[in-house]
């Protein structure tokens, strides 16, 4: 018993494993082209995971694994927001998967298996750790987008997706070993101690340091390296865009803080200096080029940029106040998203993707209530008030300000301007334009519930944005000071 | 008055409550529902305005009818709302125009009405709260959702280029509010963590800042005044929004830009304003007499008043920046005759537009053999319009004029070229439109304005004549607060 108690802290993803493991063997003995037991099976687990990070959590932060694995607020309230995006897009892609005839037990199996690599990456306190959770998550993604066999751009995404992840994973790497070359350990705190007490090559550091943003910023779908981000969003199924496109952000944000802020927190003038060339030029390309696009899921992936180029403000403010209101941008930004590409999803029908901006034509007349929601979850995105989105920009800018970054905080206005334009696009298409067909959109109940619980909550958060913003602020603080 | 009771809450909330009931009502089956649901909705909006004038104090500048509650503690935001003689008669104005032009709206509007009237409903919920906020940043959320029902009010029910229209209205305001966001965050920064206007009233800054601080406002109350550079989308805006879009656009929302002056720029850098005061004066005159001359030429009626309101709203601003007491009571005066007028005349061309379907000067002619009686009234706004005395037009501008001359004689000399520019366009256009032999076909179908537009054109001939003859009523409640304001304008701040 011993053994299992020191286990504590990672019970959920044990759990989870588990699970995995039994969903697998289950589905082989359900029949039935719906997979209704697997499928309730796979909520049930996230449920059951939910409720596990709430009863193991503890006010104190907990190592485990040989300082391989933390536990913290930060990491537990992230993971239950995982769960939550996992779980919704869960209900939003089942009907659309089982139309495309994808909706299969490796689909969720898969899921899962992503689901358990942000965990890890989002508990990860070690190089090595944080590596395989992004591994895990990044292969399961590969094969989730290659699922789609006979759909030439699917395969052809998948192809890129994976060459250029592989690519990044290989500079991330690469600078993980300088790192470690420089310093002589592979734990994050280890690493930001022996920074401090003197490191004999800094230039190895700074050298490493590079290789490190260079990746992450891969991940992220930072410019200049997120040529990925279109293809991938456009070519994948719209149900593994939305996964690409969600929760694993969350585990991108724990990383960026495991590594940026409490590993290298000593060379955070190297670092950024390096964030904000990224920033600026995400918000440009991301901003400008999403203008010219016809394609929906292209132009949610050029806004996807120009998000994380304003996430990554908030990271290079480089307080407290910052990396808080990083967290609640990329939180925003998650609930953001799942509703876009959900609304993508409850659009199209069997043989018809709804992925083109003229499909919105005429929403307002075919559907007001859908076309509300969507215009909620696009003000919000260009970050108007009195949606959540404006609460998002507005916290990032302000911690910007308060560390005097005015310069590139004009440049973000600007460019979110530019932004809104883009979004309003959507907006006239709905209400504005006649629509093309007056076919009866078909919609599940169970997704259709979901849209309107989402948009409502961006709406609602919006008007009572206080808690939501503590809890991201509190556990950030927490989990930083208490290390 | 009742102690405690939240009116400026309900002021707020209630067209909005009601907006979203009128929404409930669903597809156009159901339009005569969401018409009558509308109405009520905006005249109990209007009634329970009425106390805010009834038991408002005026023998101080003091805030009144405050309401504070935590709203982000995090950052120290407050659900704060509170009126002082300038900002209550705006919440009065708006709400009085409300009921208006949802019977403006009543058989015009035939598709998606119930959407149609949610929108001014909850519009005029919104431009309550930009009147009534006192924590800057609720006042940024209301500035900024106000654009959202704006939008989509030009973008559905507006004319043939009505896209262009909305989009360029949506951006160019989005343009400079978010420059003043960068003030207000660096305000909050250099306040120690405070989001209260009073504070920011308050506080010392220093002169590069304080330029710096008026520049990004400028930005933002420039584009919705608009003053004259950044005046473009406005005649756009006006000639594509369906009737009720213009009567709100002009009596509404060009005086929030208007009252963020008085409420940000003025008081929060009073040095940086009287030392960019020859600027702002130059644009406003700019506006007076060029944008009075560019409405000469219009073919367009509604094209036409809306470069006749730039050209008065250049009243406003000269009046402003003049700094004395009969500048800065005539400019608001003005204000909120300028609302009624100019509501009055999108009204009067809604009128036109909704029978003939042009806006157009030449498909008119004659108008007065068809409708003598919106002849009359239409004669009444229009005379209002060139400032005739004894409508309201009159009061504000020469209170205006008369502050001009104190401050310099030359201005005073360009501001009241307006009396005789703003006389020409608005009565050649009037004597082309409605006098003459019948022009045509059209025209000699017309049939007269029945009830329900007679009901609107009275009550708006009523305020026009009332302020024109008597605008005590109106003046002593702004007194105070001017005067207050003027003294505070005096002080420097560095």
């Amino acid at each position: 018993m011993s053994f299992l108690s020191t286990l504590y802290s990672a019970y959920a993803e044990i759990f989870l494993l588990v699970m995995v493991s039994v969903i697998l063997i289950a589905d082989l003995f359900t029949s039935g082209r719906t997979k209704t037991v697997t499928y309730l099976l796979v909520q049930l687990t996230l449920l059951g995971c939910s409720l596990i990070t709430v009863a193991t959590h503890e006010n104190s932060v907990a190592h485990l694994f040989n300082n391989m694995f933390v536990d913290d607020l930060m990491s537990d309230v992230l993971k239950l927001l995982s769960y939550l995006a996992v779980s919704m897009m869960l209900v939003y892609s089942r009907s659309y998967l089982l139309t495309r005839g994808l909706f299969s037990g490796e689909f969720l199996a898969l899921t899962l298996f992503s689901l358990l690599g942000m965990m890890v990456m989002i508990s990860a306190s070690n190089f090595i750790s944080l590596y395989l959770g992004l591994e895990l998550l990044s292969l399961s993604l590969y094969a989730m987008v290659a699922l789609q066999r006979d759909s030439a751009t699917a395969t052809e995404a998948a192809m890129k997706y994976f060459i250029l992840g592989a690519l990044a994973s290989g500079l991330l790497l690469y600078g993980m070993s300088m790192l470690y070359g420089a310093t002589g350990t592979l734990n994050v705190n280890g690493i930001s101690a022996a920074i401090h007490h003197g490191v004999p090559n800094k230039a190895l550091l700074v050298f490493g340091l590079v290789f490190i943003v260079a990746g992450l910023a891969f991940k992220m779908g930072a410019v200049p390296f997120h040529m990925w981000v279109p293809d991938v969003y456009q070519g994948a199924p719209t149900a593994m865009t939305m996964l690409i496109g969600t929760a694993p952000k969350l585990a991108v944000f724990a990383f960026v803080m495991r590594i940026l802020v409490e590993g290298l927190q000593p060379l955070m003038i190297d670092w950024s200096g390096m964030l904000a060339i990224l920033a600026v030029l995400s918000m440009a390309v991301g901003n400008i080029s999403a203008i010219a696009q016809t394609n929906l899921k292209r132009m949610f992936a050029y806004s996807t940029i120009a998000h994380m180029g304003f996430l990554l403000i908030g990271i290079l403010s480089g307080t407290i106040e910052g990396y808080g209101s990083a967290m609640f941008y990329a939180v925003i930004y998650v609930l953001m998203s799942l509703g876009g590409f959900g609304m993508i999803m409850l659009l199209s029908r069997e043989g018809f993707e709804a992925d083109n901006l003229t499909d919105f034509k005429g929403l307002n007349q075919r559907n007001p209530w859908l076309a509300f929601m969507m215009l909620l979850l696009m003000f919000s995105m260009a970050g108007v008030p009195p949606t959540v989105g404006f609460y998002a920009k507005f916290s990032v800018l302000n911690a910007a300000v308060q560390t005097g970054h005015i310069p590139l905080v004009i440049i973000a206005v600007l460019f979110s301007l530019i932004g809104a334009y883009y979004y309003l696009r959507i907006v006239k298409l709905m209400y504005f334009d006649a629509p093309e067909s007056h076919e009866r959109i078909y919609m599940q109940p169970d997704s259709s519930l979901l849209i309107s619980i989402n948009g409502l909550a961006v709406l609602g958060l919006g008007i009572l944005p206080s808690t939501l913003m503590s809890v991201c602020a509190v556990s950030v603080q927490q989990s930083l000071l208490l290390h | 008055m009742i102690l405690g009771f939240p009116l400026l809450s309900v002021a707020i909330w209630l067209p909005i409550l009601f907006g979203v009931l009128v929404l409930a009502t669903g597809n156009d089956r159901n339009a005569p529902m969401a018409r009558y649901i509308a109405l009520l909705g905006a005249l109990l909006g209007f009634l329970v305005t009425i106390p805010l004038y009834t038991g408002f104090d005026k023998m101080t500048s003091a805030m009144q009818f405050v309401e504070m509650k935590n709203w982000i503690p995090r950052f120290n935001i407050h659900y704060h709302l509170g009126v002082d003689g300038i900002s209550v008669l705006f919440i009065l104005l708006n709400s009085f125009f409300t009921p208006l032009v949802v019977l403006a709206g009543w058989q015009v509007i035939e598709k998606r009405v119930a959407q149609y009237m949610a929108a001014f409903l909850i519009m005029s919920g919104i431009i309550n709260g930009v009147f009534a906020s006192l924590d800057a940043m609720l006042f940024y959320v209301f500035w900024e959702a106000m654009l959202i029902p704006m939008f989509i009010i030009i973008g559905v029910w507006g004319g043939p280029n009505r896209v262009y229209a909305a989009v360029k209205f949506f951006l160019y305001t989005l343009l400079g509010s978010l420059l003043m966001l960068v003030a207000l965050l660096y305000l909050y920064l250099h306040s120690g963590g405070s989001f209260e206007i009073l504070d920011y009233h308050q506080m010392s800054i220093p002169m590069t800042a304080q330029i710096l601080v008026f520049i990004a406002f400028f930005m933002a109350f420039s584009v919705k005044v608009p003053m004259f550079p950044v005046h473009t989308w406005l005649p756009d805006a006006h000639v594509e929004a369906p009737t009720g879009g213009s009567v709100i656009l002009a009596a509404i929302m060009l005086k929030v830009g208007a009252y963020g002056f008085i409420r940000f720029s003025m008081p929060i850098a009073p040095d940086a304003s009287h030392s960019l005061a020859g600027v702002m004066i130059t644009l406003s005159l700019i506006a007076v007499v060029y944008i009075g001359l560019v409405a000469l030429t219009q073919s367009d009626m509604k094209k036409l008043v809306a470069y006749s309101s730039i050209s008065h709203m250049g009243f406003v601003t000269l009046g402003f920046f003049i700094f004395n007491a009969y500048g800065m009571e005539g400019a608001l005066l003005q204000m909120i005759s300028h609302g009624f007028v100019a509501g009055a005349l999108f009204l009067c061309i809604g009128v036109l537009y909704d029978r003939v379907h042009s806006r157009q000067i030449v498909d008119y002619g004659g108008v007065a053999n068809k409708m003598p009686v919106f002849a009359a009234f239409f004669m009444l706004f229009a005379m209002a319009n060139s400032g005739l005395p004894g409508t309201s037009g009159f009061v504000g501008e020469f209170i205006v004029i008369m502050g001009a001359v104190k401050a310099n004689f030359w201005y005073a000399f360009m501001a009241a070229s307006t009396l005789i520019f703003g006389a020409a366009y608005t009565l050649w256009m009037y004597k082309r439109v409605i006098f003459g032999a019948v022009a045509n076909d059209h025209v000699a179908h017309l049939k007269d304005i029945g009830t329900r537009e007679k009901i609107v054109f009275i009550v708006l001939a009523i305020t026009v004549m009332g302020v024109g003859l008597y605008p005590l009523p109106f003046s002593e409640i702004l007194h105070t607060s001017v005067n207050d304001l003027l003294v505070h304008l005096a002080r420097s701040k560095l």
